[in-house]
């Protein structure tokens, strides 16, 4: 299916670039007329998806890179896919358990995977040690 | 946007300004244990009446600071969340645990 339009961006895993994703998310609907709580939703899925990468993903090892790639389709779907290439999730069903978390060292809720499960319509999420794949759809127009 | 912290008749009140995500969230929590320590309140106040965004990192923080306010005996409400902000709140059911008004 043709695309209307889409984005790609690699940046470094590191705190500072969880606005900047966002920042490229509003940047990237703004023009498509989503609705304030739309809008909100798919940032919130970005910022929980990259957090989970700065985090997560290089805890073990210098930080990496984070790729993120957002594009809407010709039926209003929007797909966001944000990759690493660190050191990926041990147990991923463990993952998803709303207040599970591995981080030892801050306050982590545990709440980003099940906020991505209920804020989009669908997601996959592919791991290994090679890395962390989430693809994250939501119809929005 | 900085977060505004004041204390007032044993009432620590924390305005919490613009994006709380997880780059935000570990200064602002070492800022409000800080205060909490020194002043010791009766009541902890987190104003959300400025805050644009908060994802999962947010919801880590102020449960964090519940679970402070545990320790201490002391209350603890939120106030005036966003439509946005009060999903997320809901979603995590923090409703049960926290009080949230809306003036």
């Amino acid at each position: 299916m043709k695309k209307r339009n889409y984005l790609k961006a690699v940046f470094p895993a590191v705190s500072e670039n969880e606005a900047l994703a966002r920042l490229m998310t509003a940047g990237f609907l703004m023009p498509v007329g989503v609705t304030a709580q739309q809008l909100a939703d798919i940032k919130t899925l970005v910022s929980e998806a990259v957090t989970n990468a700065v985090v997560h993903a290089y805890r073990d090892r210098e930080a990496g890179e984070v790729k993120m790639e957002m594009s809407l389709n010709e039926k209003g779907i929007l797909t966001v896919t944000v990759r690493d290439f660190g050191c990926g999730i041990g147990d991923v069903e463990q993952a998803m358990e709303p207040f599970f978390t591995t981080d030892r060292e801050g306050e982590r809720s545990g709440m980003g995977l099940p906020i991505i499960q209920a804020f989009s319509d669908s997601f996959k999420l592919r791991s290994d040690a090679r890395g962390t794949k989430l693809v994250m759809k939501k119809k929005i127009l | 946007m900085k977060t505004e912290i004041r204390f007032e008749g044993g009432t620590l009140t924390v305005l919490l300004c613009g994006d709380i995500d997880h780059h935000a969230a570990s200064s602002i929590r070492r800022e409000i244990d800080r205060e909490m320590a020194e002043k010791m309140p009766r009541k902890l106040v987190m104003d959300l009446t400025k805050t644009d965004f908060m994802d999962s990192s947010g919801l880590g923080l102020i449960l964090g600071r519940k679970q402070k306010t545990l320790e201490t005996g002391a209350e603890m409400i939120l106030k005036n969340p966003s439509e946005a902000v009060t999903k997320l709140l809901r979603l995590a059911g923090v409703q049960k645990l926290i009080s949230i008004v809306y003036e």
